[in-house]
């Protein structure tokens, strides 16, 4: 059996998306900048894509350009807005528990000679608007914050932070890559300048994602070349992705995701009864339907991890230390929780094609194997002396 | 990211557990990563004749500790102490490089046991 739990990386690609994106591979396979007919093919179906993924958040289609990811759009819209907007001010305020694309832009306009204030959020990874208030002043450009987190699932009020940009005259932007059709956002109601959305969280194509950019919203452009995207971002566009990405919106609007949050329910309170000395991190309200992140205290997240992959079920640990770094995630410390424990964080992130039982023998599998491991665990034999 | 020879000591360890009437007890820990050994020992006419770990940490450190016992299980205290990183690594065939520390903090705790056995028996 094969539980796969890692939706918050990625998803599965939809049978649908899969036929919907075919034909423009093989058969419409123009550029959508020539001008014969499968070129104007591609362009039919670029603009129609356009089109769709304006409607879900209430855009219009001038106001949406295509790029190769949540990465992409977040480096295009922070490092774009700050370098164009310098005249105004060189201030950019973001939060502690960003994507790393987030703050590694950050860190290089910093070296670039800009200032960013890194905003601490409260336990539950909630950004302080009071603390967004006292960090404004009269050089600040940008506010960047995370719409749903990618580790703890947080929620964050993009109202409010709107409200307090646009009193201030400030560009907001927003990374909404785990929260795109999962939390409704019209652009019309909320004060938003800039939105980077993906396609492969919703079970379309890797590779392509999308930024809003306002009408009016003075950036300038990313990549150079022939002016695609409306001079925002040159390069052909993936006219196959895109097309997998509009259909996954399509698609994702007819998800039930009432479903997908009884199941994380389900798992968060099986953890919670079976197995002892655990701690959700993050909200219980406002919180991803499909994000599970608990920490297992005595024991390190990356042996649990493979363990549960050797049982064939497939998550994800919120330790960096599986991967090149070896700090905890800052996400965890920036909730005031101490290294030695935030090593011992595993994230289960669902999707529609998530069932009960695997819930079940999900919990089932994992109580053995955190026994396991602290069985073997200095901590968890001092903790019992 | 690692390979057989490092899974098979995370998957089936031998020498994990401990020595309740141990000779020694070596504790080490590394604060940045998180990782904390203890080394249990079992010492007779100066052979190392039983050894035990537990482990708090991850793959890498799971599987280093394993093999530092495997190494030092047999071998004198002299012998034993002699025992580097580089055997560790050797052992397991490679490791990713940053978790080579894994293998010193194996190495560190075994060298803690038998420094805490001479000082018992001075």
């Amino acid at each position: 059996m094969k539980i796969y739990l890692d939706n918050a990386a990625t998803t599965k690609v939809d049978d649908e998306i899969i036929k919907a994106m075919q034909p423009y591979f093989d058969e419409k396979y123009g550029n959508p900048s020539s001008l014969h007919t499968y070129g104007q093919e591609a362009k039919q179906a670029l603009e129609s894509a356009r089109e769709t993924i304006a409607k879900s958040i209430n855009a219009e289609p001038s106001e949406i350009i295509f790029t190769s990811g949540g990465t992409e759009s977040n480096n295009l819209a922070i490092k774009e807005i700050a370098f164009t907007n310098r005249d105004k001010g060189n201030h950019i305020i973001t939060t502690k528990v960003e994507h790393d694309c987030v703050l590694n832009s950050c860190k290089l306009l910093e070296k670039l000679g800009f200032e960013v204030t890194y905003l601490n959020v409260d336990e539950e990874g909630f950004l302080k608007l009071d603390e967004l208030k006292a960090a404004i002043k009269k050089e600040t450009i940008l506010v960047s914050v995370i719409h749903g987190n990618n580790e703890i699932g947080t929620i964050n009020d993009l109202d409010a932070i709107g409200n307090i940009c646009k009193e201030k005259n400030i560009y907001f932007h927003t990374d909404a890559c785990q929260s795109f059709t999962k939390v409704p956002i019209d652009v019309k109601k909320t004060n938003i300048d800039l939105i980077t959305i993906n396609s492969h969280k919703i079970h379309g194509p890797k590779g392509v994602g999308a930024l809003f950019i306002k009408k009016g919203t003075k950036i300038g452009a990313y990549q150079h070349g022939g002016g695609q995207e409306f001079n925002k971002r040159s390069g052909t566009e993936n006219i196959p992705g895109i097309v997998g990405f509009a259909k996954a919106v399509e698609i994702a609007k007819k998800t039930d995701l009432n479903k997908i949050e009884k199941l994380r329910n389900l798992l968060i309170e099986k953890i919670e009864k079976e197995i002892p000395e655990v701690k959700l991190n993050g909200p219980r309200k406002k919180r991803l339907q499909n994000n599970v992140n608990f920490i297992f205290k005595f024991i390190e997240g990356e042996g649990l991890l493979i363990k549960l992959d050797d049982e064939g079920i497939m998550a994800s640990t919120g330790s960096a230390c599986s991967s090149k770094s070896l700090e905890p995630s800052h996400v965890l410390l920036a909730l005031g929780i101490s290294p030695v424990i935030a090593h011992g964080s595993i994230r289960f992130s669902l999707s529609k094609y998530n069932t009960e039982e695997e819930m079940d023998y999900t919990v089932k599998k994992l109580k053995e194997k955190v026994a396991e491991l602290r069985s073997i665990s200095p901590l968890w034999s001092d903790k019992n002396v | 990211m690692y390979n057989e020879k490092v899974m098979k000591h995370f998957r089936n360890p031998q020498y994990v557990g401990e020595i309740p009437d141990a000779d020694a007890i070596g504790k080490v820990g590394n604060p940045t990563c998180g990782d904390i050994m203890e080394i249990y020992i079992k010492v007779k006419e100066d052979i190392i004749t039983d050894i035990k770990v537990k482990t708090f940490g991850c793959v890498a450190a799971l599987s280093t500790s394993d093999v530092v016992c495997e190494l030092a299980k047999g071998k004198t205290i002299e012998e034993a102490e002699k025992i580097t990183k580089e055997d560790v690594i050797k052992e397991l065939g490679e490791l990713p490089p940053q978790k080579i520390h894994c293998s010193v903090l194996a190495q560190e705790a075994l060298k803690d046991a038998i420094k805490n056995y001479r000082e018992k028996n001075k």
